[in-house]
This record gives structure tokens, C-alpha cells and sequence, in this order.
């Protein structure tokens, strides 16, 4: 189907683009890559009265490396990621994540704040960023804020965000020459949404940090896994993810999903580097 | 009321400038306005790869941006590749590996095989078909059009 009949406007700054949102009559969206928002149009069970186009704004592009952290602009696209050496350098997990993400076409224009918007509860971004203990920093009218990642995703589509705000910075601890880690996810097809996957901090026996994604409501932390580990092991871990709220969805039901985390707990563990 | 825009921009190679309603997407555009009928659609949410173009030089879904977002940009359609030199020994390799039946995905399967050739990769079959994973096909089963990348990456190595 046709996206239906909208107001598209291009603003050149971050002040013009936070003036254009706060205009709630008109019902106003901001449009990042597009990726997930334009399908959602075209299914029409999107139908914002104005698209604020944040592809103008030079000042959300980018990436910089500044006292240990790694801050991504929020209009910097998957694809820019992947190809960027301070990335492959201080984010190591988002080069064996990334690739998993949609398909090169769409990693081409998908952005990692529309990502973190969305909130999309089978997508990768959400989990790697609670693992990373990143930071999302945003700004509306009042003001700009940061919350942790940890934070910020509260359930299904649901955020943290308030209405009129935008999502202007994604801030990443560099990795400490100590930290390895781990990816894994079961897709039907490469590119496709999980249906249940993993990504792993080690900071050394004693300490990690584990998330999941495309296994409940929103992207979640294992952290009695996380216990269990320095405990017991990878074993221990796998053992302990029976309080997680796994939550079947068209691919899969919930056991089958508590099933699929734990051997992707497994894989992660097995290839971390 | 329907809002329109007017933009400017280089389709195979070519200066273009039109009035165009905000809500149509770029392959609409092309295809209904200009007569490119070459980009296909299919699924209209980003999933068939049917209408992959190419956009400053990074293959796009046609159905995922807006016409007005290609304003200053420059296009590659499937027509205008069938012209250049690169895109006829990409479409001689398709020809001779038999990469096509119906055809409906292969505008949008010779833009995304484009991207890969052109970007220095391997003749590594699992790495080609990681690639083309966002573009369906219905009939050649994708073996073919894995030999026709191949073989296309095997010519330039002998070059
Ligand atoms: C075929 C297909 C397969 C896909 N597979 C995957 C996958 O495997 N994993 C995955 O994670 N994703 C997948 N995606 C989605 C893709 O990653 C999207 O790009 C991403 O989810 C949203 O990013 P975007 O920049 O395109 O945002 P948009 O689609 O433009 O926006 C998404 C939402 O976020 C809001 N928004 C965007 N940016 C901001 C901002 N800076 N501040 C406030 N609000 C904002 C928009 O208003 C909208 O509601 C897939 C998409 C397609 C079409
Ligand atoms: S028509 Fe664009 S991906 Fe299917
Ligand atoms: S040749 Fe028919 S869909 Fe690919």
C-alpha cells in the first residue's frame, strides 16, 4: 500500500526540528533512515500528520572518540558504523552485531537512533547498548537530558523518550583491553528479525554482562545469569535464565524462546574474542 | 490537499527536475513519473529488494524513501546501468549463468550484486549470498546468481 497523505517538512537545525515537534496538533514524527517508520506508513499503521525530516542535520551525524568514550550522533546509519575504524576499534560488539542487522541495503539508510527510538524489542541495538552500559542522550524544548540505556527501554515500542523529544547522541564506553565479547542470534533468514539472540560483556571470570533481544517485550538484561556465571560458569548461566519474561511471539512460543537463549548464551560464550 | 515539492536531481546521468507529491516514494516516482519501469515493487515495506536502486552511490530501497528526500541526489536505475560498462559485464555474467528467469527481482538483485562487485569483495559464496540476502527470488534459487557474482569477480581478477 501507499503511505497516506502527510506533511513533510526539512528543517536545517536541531532548534527548527525540536519548534516543528512540539506542535502535538499536527501530529508531528520525526523521520530518521526511514527503515521501520516508511513500512509502517505503507501498512498504514502509521499515519503521522507531519514528518519532520531529520536528514538535514548535520549536527546528529558522526561519530567522535573523546576521554574513553565513543559518542555516535544519532542520524549516523549502521552502514557508517561498520565501515568506521573507531568503531571496529573501541566497539568491537558492533562488528560481530551489526552485520545482523536488517540487510545491507537497509543498513544503508537505517539509523542507530531511529534504532534506539523505536525500541523495537527483537532488534540488536537495545541489547548491545544495556551490555555496553551506553548512555542515550536526548533533547526537547526544556532542555537535554541522558539516561542510561538501562533505563531508557521500558517495554514494548516504549521509551523513555518524552513527546517532542529527539534523540540526539548515543555515548559508548571505548572497551578496556581486559573486555571480550560475544554475539549470537537464531533468524529464519540472515537479516531477519531474531527470534531469540545474546550479546556478552566479559570483564574476566568474575564479571560480565549479558543481554538478550527478541525474547521478551524489549531488549533485557540477564543479571542473575550474570551472577551465575562468576559463580558456576557458562553452565550456571544457562541455567539461569528461568526468570527472564520470555514472551512467544509469530515465530516462536516462550519456551522455545527460553530454549533458543540458552544456546545462544552458549554460542556467545564459545566465540567470544 | 496534498503538498508537493519541487527538487532537482541526476538520473542516469541525466539533469532532471520535477513537481512531485511529498508522499510519494522514490521508485513510485520513477517508475509513474518518469516512465523507469525498470525498478520493480513488490512488497512496499522493504523486504523483496524488488525496487533497489542506487543513491549516491549506496544501494537503497526505492519503496523506504520519500521522492523529496532524492532532491540533490544522484540515481542509478537499472536502465542506466544497462548502458554504462559496468553494468553490461554484470548483465553479460547474469545472461551466461542463467541468473534470471522471470526477471521481476533482478533490477533490484544486479544493484545490490553491483555494490558487493564494486566494493573489492571475494568470489566467497556465503559471503555473496549474506549480501543478497535482502532480495528475493522466486525462481533461480540464488545458486545462479551466486555463479554470475562469481564469475564476475573471477573476470576482474584475471584482468
Ligand atoms: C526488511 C527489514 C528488515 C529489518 N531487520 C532488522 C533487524 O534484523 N534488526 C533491527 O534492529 N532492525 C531491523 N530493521 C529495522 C531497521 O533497523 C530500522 O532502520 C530501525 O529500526 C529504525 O531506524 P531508522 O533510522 O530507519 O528509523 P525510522 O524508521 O525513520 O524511525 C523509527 C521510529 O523512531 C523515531 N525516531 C527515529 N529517529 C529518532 C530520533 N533521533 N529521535 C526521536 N525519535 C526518532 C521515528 O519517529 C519512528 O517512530 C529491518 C527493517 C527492514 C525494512
Ligand atoms: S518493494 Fe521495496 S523492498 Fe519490496
Ligand atoms: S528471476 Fe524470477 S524472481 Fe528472480
Amino acid at each position: 500500500m501507499k503511505a497516506p497523505d502527510f506533511v513533510y517538512v526539512r528543517p536545517g537545525s536541531i532548534a527548527e526540528a525540536l519548534a516543528l515537534l512540539a506542535d502535538t496538533d499536527a501530529d508531528a514524527t520525526p523521520l530518521a533512515g526511514g527503515q521501520s517508520l516508511m513500512p509502517m506508513m505503507n501498512f498504514r499503521v502509521a499515519a503521522p500528520g507531519k514528518l519532520v525530516d531529520l536528514n538535514g542535520l548535520a549536527e546528529l551525524r558522526g561519530l567522535r572518540v573523546e576521554n574513553g568514550m565513543v559518542r555516535i550522533g544519532a542520524m549516523t546509519r549502521y552502514a557508517e558504523l561498520l565501515a568506521s575504524d573507531d568503531i571496529r576499534e573501541n566497539i568491537p560488539l558492533f562488528g560481530l552485531a551489526l552485520p545482523h542487522v536488517a540487510h545491507a541495503a537497509i543498513r544503508n539508510r537505517g539509523t542507530i537512533g531511529g534504532s534506539v527510538a523505536l525500541a523495537d524489542p527483537a532488534a540488536e541495538i537495545p541489547a548491545l547498548l544495556l551490555v555496553l552500559e551506553a548512555e542515550i542522550h536526548m533533547q526537547g524544548l526544556a532542555g537535554t537530558r541522558a539516561i542510561a540505556a538501562e533505563d531508557f527501554f521500558l517495554g514494548l515500542y516504549e521509551t523513555a523518550l518524552q513527546e517532542g523529544e529527539i534523540v540526539t547522541e548515543i555515548v559508548v564506553p571505548a572497551r578496556k583491553t581486559t573486555e571480550q565479547f560475544g554475539f549470537y542470534e537464531f533468524a529464519r533468514r540472515h537479516g531477519d528479525y531474531a527470534m531469540a539472540g545474546v550479546a556478552l560483556k566479559v570483564g574476566g571470570p568474575d564479571h560480565c554482562r549479558i543481554g538478550f533481544f527478541g525474547v521478551a517485550d524489549r531488549a533485557i538484561r540477564a543479571t542473575r545469569a550474570e551472577v551465575a556465571y562468576r559463580d558456576g560458569g557458562v553452565p550456571a548461566a544457562m541455567a539461569a535464565l528461568d526468570d527472564l519474561p520470555f514472551d512467544g511471539d509469530l515465530n516462536a512460543a516462550a519456551k522455545t524462546k527460553r530454549h533458543l537463549a540458552g544456546i545462544a548464551l552458549k554460542r556467545a560464550f564459545e566465540g567470544i574474542s | 490537499m496534498t503538498q508537493t515539492q519541487t527538487i532537482s536531481l541526476t538520473i542516469n546521468g541525466e539533469a532532471v527536475t520535477a513537481t512531485v507529491p511529498v508522499r510519494s516514494n522514490l521508485v513510485d516516482f520513477l517508475r509513474n513519473d518518469l516512465g523507469l519501469t525498470g525498478s520493480h515493487v513488490g512488497c512496499e515495506h522493504g523486504v523483496c529488494g524488488a525496487c533497489t536502486l542506487e543513491v549516491d552511490g549506496a544501494m537503497i530501497r526505492g519503496c523506504l524513501m520519500l521522492a523529496v528526500q532524492a532532491d540533490g541526489a544522484t540515481v542509478t536505475t537499472v536502465e542506466g546501468l544497462a548502458d554504462s560498462p559496468r553494468g553490461q559485464a554484470l548483465r553479460d555474467a547474469f545472461h551466461r549463468r542463467n541468473a534470471l528467469q522471470c526477471g521481476y527481482c533482478t533490477p533490484g538483485m544486479l544493484a545490490s550484486a553491483l555494490e558487493y562487485v564494486e566494493a573489492g569483495r571475494p568470489a566467497d559464496r556465503a559471503a555473496i549470498r549474506e549480501h543478497i540476502s535482502g532480495n528475493y527470488c522466486r525462481c533461480t534459487g540464488y545458486q545462479a546468481v551466486v555463479d554470475a557474482i562469481c564469475d564476475l569477480i573471477g573476470q576482474g581478477a584475471k584482468a
